[in-house]
């Protein structure tokens, strides 16, 4: 070692990204700010200028950032590059972000790793479209700290009236989503204005240059000193020791610690943590390390597992609410169902509401049923699973989560203000269940349910009620669909068509359908149930749960289809006492909802029974509606 | 916490997550310093060992020294030590005379093709840096690959918030970068921090030493009096030189490095 080697304190660079419309002059900017703090490397601006003239085109700055051939040729920067450069007060990192829409997930890769942002804007065309989404998603992205940059100002004449009008349209729209800019600096990029130096033609301006309102933006605060968040990332048999490993997100542990890991809730202490090729045992350690420690308990933890110091748990839910950005190509839709990857656990959630659907351009909020690519809303997502979360502002690295389509992340989720799943109401339940009703809805997202199907034989009752098995199965919902003839081979074997067996198997089926139903799930029953009395006493068995849909189609329809040939037979006095030709069929005068399947495609009558289900079973779930009890 | 520590925790985390994600998982290991620091933040990550096998592309243009220490390392380290090579390429004289991208593109970007499908690996650990060339700082850390091994960087996947793209069609292969995020700086800081083994080649002898290793013909050493992993650092504070100025397939034209990438090369 060499002896004359000053000791060195290396700085961590500030990481930032500079986002703002395709063509306000980013790269130029970048350019530019490498350039003048003397961080291009030698011959750099030499060789671009002799492409630059080579291809016959004038020199400009923004090709020194153009490394690539591609960009060149499309004239957009095309991805995220990080380029380094340093002031005398410290290291930087830039991460230039692109501006064209298309590539809006490249903006978000960038901003999302930055602790400051510039926010460029051209003087001439003052906050454009892609100005305020750009704005919006570093708010949302959890950038606080915002130095607004106006360029372009020797387009205007180094305007100061000019600079003042662009400042307060940006302020303005700043101030409605919560972000205070540190500065708003007017510069022109391709002249070098006020980046490094000040500029003789804008003395009116006496606030910072770019650099110094880049130096003005502090280091993050630690982690440490926040409540423990460990995510397992794995668990490693080694040498004898089971090693729990994972990266501390916030907070700090110790030896001696007590673990609560979450989902599930147990715990045990920290016995030691593990390294390798260190001078000593480490005895603590701090938000950001990869660590690997061994527990004083074998108690089963896997990756997914959050650990925390049992007084300040993280939230655990099957449900969570997220401002959220969508990157897909298909848009995001009710029903749908992603992987939500959050810290190292993965769950299958469906997108149980929309509540909003975000404008940028003004704010505004508006209901809708879908976000389209590169739009921003509020969701509420529900998971299969419990998910361990915390509320973004308090714990951002534990708050916030991807969304996965297929193979790929089609979108980013924040997440407000979780809830625990379990109510207060638990203790007031019988003895019998220690799972209530109330949190049986709230795990599945949805009330308990009989739909009890009527009709003719070769109405469609079977048709319909497992395409909506099927419909509501991609929905995430715990539905199931009992068909007559089904059940007759089955519980019912022993019963025949006599009006009195008849009438036990309804009886059974009800009763089968009803635990079903307190079971939480959405039942579907389809059996002709030819009598009012019968679909009465179903009635008073399924009490609230129980909903009576009539499959209206005549019989001269229903026999025209005769899909199982039995009304030939049944004309032909094959089958005694057959619904509608030798056995009375009454249709029903108190439905709750009729379907005329006569008429109307199945499609047709799939919708009108989904949105019934929608308003009567799921919506109530989601507003606080218990499911009641009979 | 300094921000070697941070470097080394971020690439622990990375190796950890490829590990837990990947299935069938390699490391490519050029016996250069950014190879060496990766299998020593492998050790770090799993706790003195490394769990997957370590794959060296053998161009035969190799500079001997560091095939000499490619296999006193191996020993040592008790690595799973492949050697891959495009035999069909060699065989027929393979070399530089033929033109460097071609000699490069048929050596050492099919000669890794090569292994990753005789092994079956899905995805491969190599040591690229974001400050080395415009078009690395591009890079994803789990940054997938077509059929063909190739790179389509207009459109890459999203990744932020260290979610990284673990879910692929079948026939896709990933390249996962630990230390992309590092700089050839922070490279030497930490050999000097951890004090790990290196190539001699790297320090100056003569007037000259080699900055980045690569095939004997193509790579030149750099003038430089720095002998010791200090002067070293001392040396690259000062310097505004590029690290691959020495590489002469990347000045064959102005895009050859990327069009090298493109096509599957690291």
């Amino acid at each position: 070692m060499n002896a004359m080697t000053p000791p060195r304190v290396t700085q961590r660079p500030l990481p930032i990204v500079i986002v703002g419309h395709v063509d306000h002059g980013k790269s130029t900017l970048v350019g530019r700010l490498l350039n003048d703090t003397g961080s291009l490397p030698e011959g750099k601006v030499e060789a671009v200028r002799e492409m630059s003239r080579r291809r016959g085109m004038p020199f400009e700055w923004s090709f020194v950032m153009d490394a690539l051939q591609a960009e060149r040729d499309q004239g957009i920067t095309i991805d995220t590059t990080q380029v380094r450069f340093e002031t005398p007060t410290r290291p930087y990192v830039i991460i230039d972000a692109p501006g064209h829409k298309e590539f809006l997930k490249n903006m978000v890769t960038g901003a999302a790793s930055a602790d400051g942002a510039l926010l460029l804007i051209d003087v001439t065309e003052g906050a454009l479209e892609q100005s305020r989404r750009h704005a919006y998603l570093l708010h949302l992205l959890g950038v606080r700290q915002v130095a607004v940059v106006i360029n372009k100002m020797d387009m205007c004449g180094f305007s100061e009236a000019r600079y003042h009008e662009v400042t307060e349209g940006i302020l303005g729209y700043l101030a409605e989503i919560g972000v205070t800019p540190s500065a708003v600096v007017p510069i022109s990029a391709r002249h070098g204005n006020n980046i490094v130096e000040r500029c003789r033609h804008m003395d009116w301006y006496s606030g910072p240059t770019v650099v110094e309102a880049l130096d003005a933006f502090h280091q993050p605060k630690s982690l440490t000193d926040r409540p423990l968040r460990l995510p397992v990332q794995d668990v490693y048999k080694l040498d004898e020791r089971r090693i729990v490993a994972g990266r501390i997100e916030s907070g700090h542990l110790k030896v001696g610690d007590t673990l609560v890991f979450l989902p599930g809730g147990r715990s045990a202490k920290i016995a030691t943590i593990e390294s390798w090729n260190e001078p000593e045992q480490r005895t603590r350690a701090v938000a950001g390390q990869s660590v690997g420690i061994t527990l004083d308990q074998p108690i089963f933890v896997e990756r997914g597992h959050i650990a925390a110091h049992p007084p300040k748990k993280p939230v655990e839910t099957h449900t969570v609410r997220a401002h959220l950005f969508w990157l897909g190509h298909e848009p995001l839709r009710v029903g749908n169902a992603y992987t939500l990857k959050l810290a190292t656990a993965e769950h299958d959630v469906t997108v149980q509401a929309i509540e909003r659907v975000i404008d940028v351009e003004d704010l505004s909020g508006h209901t809708g049923d879908q976000v389209e690519r590169n739009g921003v809303g509020e969701v509420v997502l529900h998971s299969r699973s419990a998910m361990v979360v915390d509320d973004f502002t308090e714990i951002a690295r534990t708050g916030r989560a991807v969304l996965v389509d297929g193979y790929d992340v089609v979108g980013g989720c924040i997440i407000q203000q979780p809830h625990s799943d379990e109510m207060p109401a638990r203790n007031l339940i019988a003895s019998s269940h220690t799972v209530t009703p109330e949190e049986r809805t709230w795990t599945n997202g949805h009330l308990g349910g009989i739909l009890w199907f009527t009709g003719l034989s070769g109405s469609g009752k079977s048709t319909l009620a497992m395409a909506l098995e099927r419909e509501l199965f991609r929905k995430g919902i715990q539905v199931y669909a009992l068909d007559g003839d089904g059940v007759r081979q089955g519980l019912n074997f022993d019963l025949g068509f006599s009006p009195d067996d008849r009438s036990e198997n309804i009886r059974r089926v009800a009763q089968v359908a009803r635990l079903f139903a307190e079971a939480g799930m959405i039942v579907v029953t389809a059996l002709i149930s030819p009598t009012r009395a019968d679909r009465a006493i179903a009635r008073k068995i399924g009490g609230a749960f129980f909903h009576e849909i009539f499959i209206d189609a005549d019989l001269e329809v229903c026999e025209g289809r005769d899909a199982k040939g039995l009304y030939k037979k049944a004309r032909a006095g094959l089958i005694p006492e057959f619904t509608g030709i030798s056995a009375p069929y009454e249709a029903p005068l108190t439905a709750e909802l009729v379907l005329p399947a006569g008429r109307e495609a199945v499609e047709t009558c799939l919708a009108d029974l989904a949105s019934y289900v929608e308003a009567k079973l799921i919506r109530p779930a989601r507003t606080g509606n218990r499911a009641q009890s009979a | 916490m300094d921000q070697l520590s941070a470097l080394e925790d971020q690439s622990i985390y990375i190796f950890r997550e490829a590990f837990n994600r990947i299935d069938k998982l390699a490391m490519l290991w050029s016996i250069g310093k950014d190879s060496n620091v990766m299998l020593w933040l492998a050790r770090k990550a799993f706790f003195g060992h490394v769990p997957f096998p370590v794959v060296h592309v053998d161009t035969k243009h190799k500079i001997p020294e560091m095939i000499e220490f490619r296999d006193r390392m191996a020993r040592e380290w008790k690595l799973d030590l492949i050697v891959g090579e495009n035999s069909e390429a060699l065989s027929e004289g393979m070399g530089p005379g033929r033109g460097r991208i071609t000699c490069c593109t048929a050596l050492k970007t099919e000669g890794l093709k090569a292994v990753i499908a005789q092994q079956g690996y899905t995805a491969v650990i190599a040591g690229i840096r974001r400050d080395e060339d415009g078009t690395r700082a591009k890079e994803r850390v789990f940054s997938p690959r077509g059929l063909n091994s190739e790179w389509d960087f207009r459109d890459q996947p999203p990744e932020f918030w260290d979610q990284f793209k673990t879910s692929f069609p079948p026939g896709t292969s990933l390249r996962i970068h630990p230390i992309l995020h590092w700089t050839e700086l922070d490279v030497w800081k930490y050999i000097k921090r951890e004090n790990i083994p290196t190539v001699d080649l790297y320090f100056s002898k003569n007037g000259k030493r080699y900055r980045s290793l690569g095939c004997a013909p193509c790579t030149a050493p750099a003038e430089s009096t720095a002998s010791t992993v200090d002067e070293i650092i001392a040396e690259l504070e000062r310097t505004k030189t590029s690290e691959r100025s020495g590489r002469a397939q990347d000045k064959v034209s102005e895009d050859a490095f990327e069009r090298l990438r493109a096509g599957g090369y690291m």
